[in-house]
């Protein structure tokens, strides 16, 4: 690794200010960021730690929407969403193992997009808004493709404010060696109507299963997806899983989600 | 840089560079080398250690952020007597290690769990230790170490 100056400010603004200087990057849980810089896939000149700042650091229900810190770690989302938001709370409870849940954070992993990540399928299909120094971003905007999403240079995740659907239910199945899912699948029944991401199946990253949704938003039942499957044209198929298993997969663990919650 | 912390309940500090690792810390500098290193890709938890009171990957923190930080490792887990403590005791009795390599990361694992879960099953123990990997393979007894210090009734008391 090389090495660089580290400054750990305690508000947004302060980090804000720190992440204009050249060659300067965010820093939270550091369990996706530090491996990489150990291989030199990244190098920043200056690592600014976002860990300090009390007002990214928290989890709040207020009304029907539930309001999680960007610094906030997987941990403490699993501790204190429980009650409010079992389902997100249950999806950051399955990330990576203990250690990692202790220091990885929402921002860290929404910045970051890994195309097999947990939280992008939870906000996807919650359908939340992240809210940075700046702006409000929609999921549907947020997300741009594998490991690209809509925030600009030194722009941070401040919050992401999560509308609690009546139930949800996420559905992972794990790649053991490395805990990530292989495919996973987030369902939440909106009152408006149902909403379907997946996650670590697509080459572009998590999408919303657009047919899924349709045919639960008229009739939420398992059956109300028969005939109907994810295209594996543009699915990832690496020696873990072809791109048709993938595409299988999603369908399987949505079908799944759905038979959790009704 | 200067870095100042609490490790074990005494005060540590020293000089580190920014991208010094917490584990190159402990072992370098304060020469604990009871926290390993078994991979350095935050993949097998041979280096945990608890900071503030949650287990972490001491290869995949920065020393610099352990700033201010209670830091717990296996040399502190022994009774003050010096005797082996409930969860090291199990680990002895019910043949928990082979090589021993990936000991001080599990037995770090373990007190974390039984910390906030005080009598967890076997199916939350093995969940539990998904980042802690031994290379000796000999889970079965790690576990059933872990299930009988959870059946000593000073456990929940620690
Ligand atoms: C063994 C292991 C298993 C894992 N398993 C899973 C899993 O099952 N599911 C899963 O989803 N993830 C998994 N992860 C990844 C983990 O969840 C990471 O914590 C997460 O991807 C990154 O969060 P972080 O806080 O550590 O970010 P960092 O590593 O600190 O940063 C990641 C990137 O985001 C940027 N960044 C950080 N915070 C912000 C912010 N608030 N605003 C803007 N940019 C920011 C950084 O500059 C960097 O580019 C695993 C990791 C490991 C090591
Ligand atoms: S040395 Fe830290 S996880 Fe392997
Ligand atoms: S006892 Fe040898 S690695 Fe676990």
């Amino acid at each position: 690794m090389h090495d660089f100056d580290f400054v750990r400010p305690q508000t947004v603004s302060d980090a804000v200010r720190a992440l204009a200087t050249p060659d300067a990057q965010a820093l939270s849980g550091g369990q996706t960021l530090l491996p990489a810089m150990k291989v030199r896939l990244a190098a920043p000149a200056v690592l600014v730690s976002l860990m300090h700042i009390p007002d990214m650091v928290f989890v709040r229900a207020d009304g029907d929407v539930l309001r999680v810190g960007g610094a906030t770690t997987h941990a403490q989302v699993a501790r204190e969403a429980a009650g409010a938001y079992p389902a997100l709370a249950s999806l950051a409870a399955r990330i990576g193992d203990p250690a990692v849940r202790s220091r990885g954070t929402i921002g860290g992993s929404l910045a970051n997009n890994d195309p097999s990540a947990c939280y992008p399928a939870g906000v996807l299909a919650s359908n939340a808004t992240i809210v940075t120094d700046r702006r409000e971003i929609g999921a549907d905007d947020f997300f741009q493709g594998m490991f690209t999403t809509a925030l600009e240079e030194g722009e941070i995740v401040v919050e992401v404010r999560f509308p609690i659907p009546d139930a949800a239910r996420y559905e992972k199945f794990i790649q053991p060696a490395s805990r990530f899912p292989l495919t996973a699948a987030f369902v939440a029944r909106h009152s408006g109507g149902a909403r379907v991401a997946i996650t670590g199946a697509s080459e572009s990253g998590v999408f919303r299963w657009h047919e899924a949704e349709v045919a639960l938003t008229s009739d939420f039942a398992v059956q109300a997806l028969d005939g109907l499957a994810v295209d594996a044209d543009g699915m990832i198929a690496d020696l873990h899983g072809s791109s048709a298993y993938r595409a299988h997969l999603a369908g399987v663990m949505t079908r799944r989600a759905v038979a959790a919650i009704v | 840089m200067d870095v100042s912390m609490t490790v074990n309940g005494r005060p540590a500090s020293g000089k580190v560079e920014g991208r010094t690792l917490l584990v190159h810390f402990l072992r370098d500098d304060l020469h604990l080398t009871g926290t390993h290193v078994g991979c350095d890709t935050s993949q097998c938890g041979a280096c945990v250690v608890h900071m503030d009171g949650r287990p972490v990957k001491a290869c995949s923190v920065l020393a610099v952020e352990a700033e201010g930080a209670e830091i717990l490792t296996i040399e502190g887990m022994a009774n003050p007597d010096g005797s082996l403590s409930v969860i090291q005791q199990a680990f002895q009795d019910h043949h928990g290690l082979q090589c021993g390599f990936c000991t001080p990361g599990m037995v770090m694992s373990a007190a974390a769990l039984l910390k906030d879960d005080p009598h967890p099953d076997e199916r939350t123990i093995r969940d539990y230790l998904d980042g802690n990997i031994c290379r000796c393979t000999g889970y079965h007894n790690i576990v059933k170490a872990i299930l009988a210090a959870s059946e000593n009734a000073s456990i929940a008391a620690q």
